[in-house]
């Protein structure tokens, strides 16, 4: 059996909109370093290939386009690349990959901030992007005005976007720099490239500041829900976040990306994809039902996501994901509804029952990102 | 009265050529495991903060990519909250441009680090206009040279709103009640250079806003720090120049409501140890020729002369073309270029030092580039620097060591014990914040400074 390949996703106390609110949670540490470091030591306990670090370019509202006046719900937060930069020096082994919103960004400066946090981490970086289509979000910018409608656009904005930063990771070779003590030259300007990039949107010249990171190419990954976004992660990412709510799901859901791929002359490249599913765990199914009940009422509704959502036990986690492995997906991101309980869940509940079945690793494979997911170290784009 | 202590900083050596590369000591500086040798080491030494530099473009000269300093550094904002994982106390100072980034991202990013540090974040604000650098990024090269300052002071205007638009209690987080917060981050901002409303995302963070940093010597310059300023750099090397800049810009304090004790003044500083003063002076003999290789004094030539020197002989005399004036056409991305306002009265004051003593083009170049501020035994050194503070020449010293990462450690280990014997430095930490470390008081807020007035002067 493929081991099946495991990320969590860290969002506030966790992603249900009530989780801080349960026993555990402890929402007044959100915005402290150990809180975080706390997190991804555990996925890393659970041999986890990755955390994703959610963020958003504004403030979190429950309204999708624009802001709310909640007050029972966890605002606030910190920025993503700098929560993992702050955690990486702590870990060894598990990927960390912050969100990065394109829409709002340069390029550029994240091109630079994904690059250091792989050196930070030695090896271990991606960078998760998404797109914002907010207008209240545009205007804490103020450069362009922006609606719902032009999603398909800042898609392909991001696809851009992305190669952009993946052209900026290659712009030294990996022997640009040669300390020529005898001629007294400390690179080989040869080896240093203009990435000369010209787009619909932006153009950007070159080459990065920053020399070529560890890996390479650290990860992009993408979460996708419809076409224009499934044509983002065919055409930019190395790895998918998809969200079948049923087994038959999986089988379109990959036709399309397959397609994708196809047509952006990329079927050759290794995407990976993974299901996301939202997850309250106990090892009594109706402990885990209780619990997701109590946050439901505590939010007046019961929870909708764009995700799978499971309240049971580990096992029946495994069953799921072994089930949707066999429709085609290589593993699952899951999203702890109270990540105070439900992480350790995953840690010391799902993690050993997978590893009962042959479906996970026993030890860490690889030294980096890419080698957790199979993935060799690619050959630089400039090097002739 | 008590005598005044020093504040010490560590600058993490640079791209340009102070820093040694050829050293057989000379380290990576791109690797985290160099910014963390140097960083303990300062944190060790008890130092008040660590600094990185920042450019935003790979150098250019005579239209190719400059190679003969060290090439590349890593992201500043990523390397700093990555240190703040391994270092405890020491304040983490990083140079964020305000031309190619927008308030609203910064402040998140400082509010960000501040958390991430428990209140060790400083920003030194730094402010381009050239299309050069403008080339990298989708916004673009869009400033007019008279608007670098105007922008500056809004986009920190604009960041202070940004920080101060938490008060710091609006989280309740009741569990009982079910109240999370008391909503607050509300702002609109419309000035000259921005037009942004929203609300930040930060709570505020430890230290409010993160402790300010400016470096510049223009008039400008000066006034910008007297206005909003926590620290400033200069290159005073002498104690009577450094009388002067400090006697003006502490005199510029009071009409923005700010005591002298407000703004501290750290010249950049550069140090050669030796166990006498004659093996520091062949030290730093060494290390200066080391700095300007004959290829090196060439480029710097050319930097001045505006023009290919390439076929110029570096033991020779200086050339006797006169540079060209106007726009420095030879050296892109390079700040230095700018000193030289009129390059031809700079080049004969070059030639009649190069009369006076009788030195060769390279001679020259190491004698007006020269930036060993302090040279001699540990105990000299302590002294000299003591001095300087004590004669009101500054608070203290943005220290610059020549070789990555190990340049600080015997500095740490024979000079600072000294200035602690003489009762000059800390022995320990006494706060946990870099506001605290700098004895700065606890940032205004928006409501209690009138920001406005600061901004518009």
């Amino acid at each position: 059996m493929t081991p099946l390949h495991l990320a969590v996703a860290l969002e506030g106390t966790g992603w249900h909109p009530a989780s801080w609110r349960e026993p555990e949670a402890r929402p007044t540490a959100l915005f402290d370093a150990g809180y975080w470091a706390d997190q991804v030591r555990e996925a890393e306990r659970g041999l986890l290939d990755l955390v994703t670090i959610e963020d958003g370019f504004g403030l979190q509202s429950s309204r999708p386009h624009q802001p709310d006046e909640r007050t029972d719900q966890v605002r606030g937060r910190l920025d993503a690349l700098l929560v993992a930069a702050r955690v990486a020096p702590l870990t060894s082994h598990i990927g960390i990959v912050p969100t990065a919103v394109t829409t709002h960004t340069e390029p550029f400066h994240f091109s630079k901030g994904v690059a250091t946090l792989d050196y930070v981490s030695t090896g271990r970086a991606g960078v998760r992007v998404r797109v914002s289509t907010r207008p209240d979000e545009a205007a804490l910018v103020g450069r362009r005005e922006i609606g719902r409608e032009d999603a398909p656009e800042l898609f392909d904005e991001a696809a851009d976007w992305v190669e952009v930063v993946r052209r900026l990771w290659d712009s030294w070779e990996d022997d640009a720099e040669i300390r020529d003590a005898a001629t007294g030259r400390f690179v080989d300007r040869d080896k240093l490239h203009y990435i000369d990039f010209e787009g619909r949107f932006f153009s950007v010249r070159g080459p990065s500041i920053t020399p070529r990171p560890p890996q390479g190419q650290p990860l992009v990954a993408a979460l996708a829900h419809r076409d224009y976004a499934y044509r983002l992660v065919a055409r930019s990412c190395d790895l998918a976040f998809v969200t079948p709510q049923e087994t038959a799901d999986v089988e379109p859901i990959l036709a399309e990306i397959r397609h994708e791929q196809e047509a952006a002359g990329r079927a050759e490249e290794p995407l990976h994809v993974l299901g996301d599913v939202v997850v309250f765990l106990d090892e009594s199914a109706e402990a885990a039902r209780d619990r997701k009940g109590r946050m439901d009422s505590r939010l007046g509704r019961e929870l909708i996501s764009d995700a799978r959502i499971l309240a049971g036990t580990p096992a029946e986690l495994a069953d799921l994901l072994l089930e949707w492995q066999e429709a085609g997906l290589a593993g699952a991101r899951l999203r702890p509804g109270s990540v105070d309980h439900d992480l350790a869940q995953i840690t010391r509940g799902l993690v050993p029952e997978l590893q009962r079945r042959g479906a996970f690793r026993a030890a860490y494979e690889a030294g980096t990102l890419r080698g957790l997911f199979g993935l060799d170290r690619p050959a630089n784009r400039y090097a002739a | 009265m008590p005598r005044k202590q020093i504040h010490l900083a560590a600058h993490f050596p640079g791209v340009n050529n102070t820093t040694v590369w050829s050293d057989p000591e000379a380290g990576s500086h791109i690797e985290f495991d160099s910014f963390v040798h140097f960083a303990r080491t300062a944190e060790r030494a008890r130092f008040d903060f660590l600094f990185l530099a920042e450019g935003l473009r790979l150098r250019e000269q005579n239209g190719v990519i400059y190679d003969l300093d060290v090439v590349g550094r890593p992201d500043t904002f990523t390397v700093l909250a990555a240190l703040a994982a391994v270092t405890d106390r020491l304040g983490l100072a990083g140079t964020i441009n305000s031309t190619f980034n927008e308030p609203y991202e910064v402040a998140r990013q400082f509010a960000s680090l501040d958390h991430l540090s428990a209140g060790r974040a400083a920003w030194n604000v730094v402010t381009s206009w050239d299309e050069f650098t403008g080339e990298n990024f989708r916004r673009g090269g869009f400033l007019p040279q008279d608007k670098r300052y105007l922008r500056a002071k809004e986009f920190l205007a604009a960041t202070w709103e940004l920080f101060d638009s938490w008060r710091g209690d609006e989280i309740v987080a009741d569990k009982e009640t079910g109240e999370f917060w008391r909503p607050g981050g509300d702002f609109a901002i419309r000035s000259d250079q921005f037009d942004i409303h929203g609300r930040f995302p930060v709570p505020r963070s430890p230290q409010g806003r993160p402790v300010i940093l400016q470096a510049g010597d223009s008039e400008e310059g000066r006034e910008f720090a007297a206005s909003g300023a926590d620290a400033i750099f200069t290159r005073h090397g002498t104690l009577e120049a450094g009388q002067a800049f400090y006697a003006d810009v502490k005199g510029r304090l009071a009409k923005y409501g700010r005591s002298p004790d407000d703004l501290k003044i750290m010249p950049a500083a550069t140090f050669v140890l030796g166990d006498t003063e004659a093996e520091a002076q062949e030290k730093a003999r060494h290390v200066r020729h080391q700095q300007v290789s004959p290829a090196t004094a060439i480029k710097f030539l050319e930097q001045l002369w505006n023009r290919d020197l390439s076929d110029h002989d570096p033991d020779g005399p200086l050339p006797t073309v006169d540079p060209v004036v106007g726009e420095n056409t030879i050296s892109r991305g390079r700040a230095s270029v700018r000193m030289y306002r009129d390059p031809i009265r700079t080049a004969n004051e070059w030639r009649e030092l190069a009369e006076a003593k009788h030195l060769s083009t390279r001679e020259v170049i190491i004698e007006v580039t020269g930036r060993q501020n302090f040279i001699g035994t540990p105990g000299r050194v302590a002294e000299l620097l003591d001095e300087f503070v004590q004669a009101d020449a500054s608070d203290g010293f943005v220290l610059v060591p020549h070789i990555t990462p190990g340049g600080l450690d015997e500095f740490a280990d024979t000079v600072v014990p000294l200035l602690q014997e003489r009762g000059v430095f800390r022995t320990e930490y006494e706060g946990t914040t870099l506001r605290e470390h700098l004895g700065l008081k606890p940032a205004p807020t928006t409501a209690t400074t009138d920001l406005g007035t600061a901004v518009a002067e």
